[in-house]
């Protein structure tokens, strides 16, 4: 079988060795949860409960605020102690509901969907149970659900990914979701296809995970509407621009969506996530994550509430073997780094990487000696060298007419360039500046009108 | 919640890194140098060593004088004066003095990189500016300096009084270059032209320890295949079917264009120069287009018998504009929008 890929990308080694035999876990819930009420893509929600209210888990505790704006809810019983900033993945505090556990573990009655009801479910049905059960994107961009499911009049879809590709190093949280519950992968991906009123489904995963594509490759042989496609291990193959240009040869155009080449597209673990909401009435609460790297004690996949502390997740693998000096939320590409492990896991957390010394990389950049290596890398065809020049000397407005904008900071340059030239901290330094442009412009316009 | 001994680093993503910097890049081309030095030593004799060490030692030492003078923090240590050295005393004739190379490399590196603001910052080659500006200062060094190959057998690898006060070899052991317009070059075989038993520059001769380098960097993958092949493929067209005037048979005319003089030396080791030449693989071909045509025409028409270290200047001052209208298509976009 041809293994498919887009143009680009690097090769940085996989290190999933320490934990893709790793069975998922339970972690053992903490004392006190943190839900941030932004903590996906969208405008932030609303809580629905006050301080000293007691919830149970599964409970909903924060409402939509637009059309983008996502649901979420308790994940532990107990009573709500604080609402206000807390500490963030994303660095600075924001506003997060509190809750202190009871120790009991109750949850709200839970609606199980019969054989029947699944049957008759409308594609609206399904939209209005997953906005309803809090769901956004698994990997990693954490954008709710329900937008996904609502395209606008006249975007016609024709084809459902499941994206199972998770191309960061040191990840293996979605291969043991696909290894472990194969059945619930088809079942989500043929809701959301129900969902947007397509029949052709693709689960989409890369070479180097033998088992997931092995047990996925029986469970679609009952399904005639849904296949199976081995990619080539790549990073980063698991980006949705690339993976569907790979799988369709389609672009997605810049600024653009998914929908409007045709195309949906969720990772595996939402879709599993669809399938507990709407056939066994759960809500978004848990999620797979992967703990590892130099400074883990014991790296393994645990399966985490939302809204515990990192340090407690790391206390479940034994805490650190060596002084930690870099503790990453996500993968070691494009996650974040953590100023604080009282920093809560979150709906879009897939992965706690724990640097010790030997692994931190603090040099120094030199000038760019277009090479021309970051040209070759990067995946949407950006000139990375130019960019970074441009934006190191303060251009921004040309960098945007370079394309700045269409870059997804996935690191693929950064990784390759032999000067180690920060060009994803100039990207981000530049979009943020652009905004600041953007806004003076508006409100100059604003006053003058 | 644990006390941490020490507080956590943070920093934008990527947390990884390649084991790509700059010196093994640099390291790299050294290293695909060493074939054409090596057979420079073998047929020219031990000055071939001295002004090799003497081109290297002035530039290093250049740089890092202006450096501290201009109180930037000195960077010889990244290999990159090392290798103008090298390249600009591979384009010297065997038969130079020894105070030649120093002021083509303080040239080379004072004008040609420093002025402009250091590695990444130049515009033109700067190994060739030093060759050009010696050209022009010292003609008679330059183009009258040339040794038979293995000249030192019987005198000593050693040796050193090959020329006279301006340059010009003794005539016992001068030759004359198999490209020399006027008058007739010594009598040569294509073979010789590829092992480089012939008269010319120290690096230039030998074409096949020039492509065993230019194969390695290829597949080290620290130089595209579109500018050698760009260049060497449009000036052998031009010359097959074009260059009649320079000999009268076309298959011997290609083989002696190609692999006599500098073109395999500037096609794989001076074009595709990282910092002067276009960015992206369709600009490279462009450029390397433009050098073969620059070479054919000069070499048909202009005065000299050469024509690459003008053509790739040439080139290195087309690269802004070539790299502006070489952008790679935009991802999402069909048509080929003007800058995207």
């Amino acid at each position: 079988m041809k293994l498919k890929t887009f143009r680009g990308g690097i090769h940085p080694p996989e290190l999933k060795g320490l934990t893709e035999n790793k069975p998922l876990e339970k972690c053992p819930l903490p004392g006190k949860v943190t839900i941030p009420v932004q903590q996906h893509t969208g405008s932030p929600a609303e809580p629905v409960v006050k301080v000293g209210d007691k919830v149970l888990a599964g409970q909903k505790i924060c409402e939509l605020t637009g059309f983008i704006s996502a649901v979420h809810h308790a994940s532990i019983s107990g009573e709500v102690t604080y609402i206000g900033p807390s500490p963030h993945p994303l660095g600075r505090k924001m506003v997060a509901v509190e809750i202190t556990s009871d120790g009991q573990d109750q949850w709200i009655p839970l609606q199980k969907a019969s054989q029947e009801s699944l049957a008759s479910l409308s594609p609206e049905g399904i939209r209005e149970r997953v906005a309803q059960s809090g769901i956004v994107g698994l990997g990693g961009a954490a954008f709710p659900t329900q937008v996904k499911l609502s395209p606008p009049e006249g975007k016609k879809l024709g084809l459902y990914i499941a994206n199972g590709a998770e191309c960061e190093p040191y990840l293996t949280c979605d291969n043991r979701v696909m290894i472990e519950r194969p059945k619930d992968v088809v079942t989500g991906l043929k809701l959301l296809m129900k969902g947007v009123g397509v029949t052709q489904g693709v689960i989409a995963v890369e070479a180097n995970k033998p088992e997931a594509i092995a047990a996925l490759k029986n469970t679609v042989l009952k399904e005639p509407g849904i296949s199976l496609q081995v990619m080539k291990v790549k990073y980063p193959q698991g980006a949705e621009k690339q993976l569907i240009c790979a799988l369709t040869g389609r672009e997605v155009p810049p600024g653009g969506l998914p929908m409007d080449v045709g195309v949906a597209i969720n990772n595996v673990g939402t879709a599993v996530a669809v399938a507990d909401a709407v056939v066994r009435g759960r809500p978004l609460v848990e999620r797979a994550v992967t703990v590892a790297g130099s400074a883990i004690s014991e790296p393994k996949n645990l399966l985490v509430r939302i809204g515990t502390p990192l340090w407690h997740v790391i206390e479940q693998c034994g805490g650190f073997s060596k002084p930690p000096v870099k503790v990453i939320m996500g993968g070691p590409m494009m996650g974040v780094a953590q100023c604080s492990l009282d920093a809560p896991v979150i709906k879009g957390t897939s992965g706690i990487v724990a640097f010790a010394r030997e692994d931190v990389v603090e040099v120094s950049y030199e000038p760019c000696i277009r090479c021309g290596k970051c040209v070759t890398a990067c995946p949407v065809r950006l000139l990375p060298s130019k960019l970074g020049m441009l934006v190191e000397n303060s251009r921004f407005l040309e960098a945007k007419e370079d394309r700045l904008l269409d870059c997804m900071e996935c690191g693929s340059c950064v990784y390759v360039c032999p000067a180690n030239r920060p060009m994803v901290h100039w990207m981000k330094f530049a979009k943020s500046e652009l905004r600041k442009i953007a806004a003076r412009e508006k409100s100059e316009q604003r006053q003058s009108a | 919640m644990p006390e941490l001994k020490e507080p956590l680093v943070v920093s934008v993503s990527p947390h990884f890194r390649g084991t790509d910097t700059i010196r093994s890049v640099m390291a790299d081309v050294v290293i695909a140098l060493i074939p054409a030095m090596v057979a420079g030593v073998y047929f020219f004799g031990g000055r071939v060593v001295w002004i090799l060490l003497i081109s290297v030692a002035a530039a290093v030492g250049t740089e890092a004088i202006l450096q501290k003078l201009m109180r930037k923090a000195i960077t010889v240590a990244d290999c990159s004066a090392i290798i103008t050295g090298i390249l600009l005393a591979l384009n010297l004739p065997p038969g130079a003095p020894y105070w030649l190379p120093v002021v083509g490399a303080v040239v080379a590196i004072a004008i040609a990189k420093m002025v402009f603001g250091g590695l990444g910052k130049n515009i033109f080659n700067p190994a060739l500016i030093g060759r050009a500006v010696l050209l022009a200062a010292y003609p008679v060094a330059m183009t009258k300096g040339w040794l038979k190959p293995f000249w030192w057998h019987g005198r000593g690898f050693f040796a050193s009084a090959v020329a006279d006060a301006q340059g010009a070899a003794l005539d016992a052991i001068s030759s004359a270059t198999p490209l020399v317009k006027e008058g007739a070059a010594d009598p040569f075989t294509i073979a010789d032209l590829i092992i480089g038993k012939v008269g010319g520059c120290i690096g230039e001769t030998s074409a096949l320890c020039i492509l065993i380098g230019g194969i390695y960097l290829l597949v080290r993958r620290r130089i595209l295949w579109q500018m050698p092949v760009a260049f060497i493929g449009s000036f052998a067209l031009l010359m097959a079917l074009f260059g009649v005037a320079r000999h009268p048979e076309p298959l011997d005319r290609v083989l002696v264009e190609v692999f006599a003089g500098g073109l395999m030396l500037g096609a794989w080791f001076m074009a595709t120069d990282m910092v002067t030449s276009p960015l992206t693989g369709r600009g490279q071909f462009i450029g390397g287009v433009l050098c073969g045509l620059l070479t054919f025409l000069i070499r048909l028409k202009g005065g000299y018998p050469e024509g690459v270290s003008y053509s790739i200047l040439l080139m290195n001052m087309a690269t802004p504009l070539i790299d502006r209208y070489t952008q790679p298509r935009r991802f999402g976009v069909k048509s080929r929008a003007k800058h995207g």
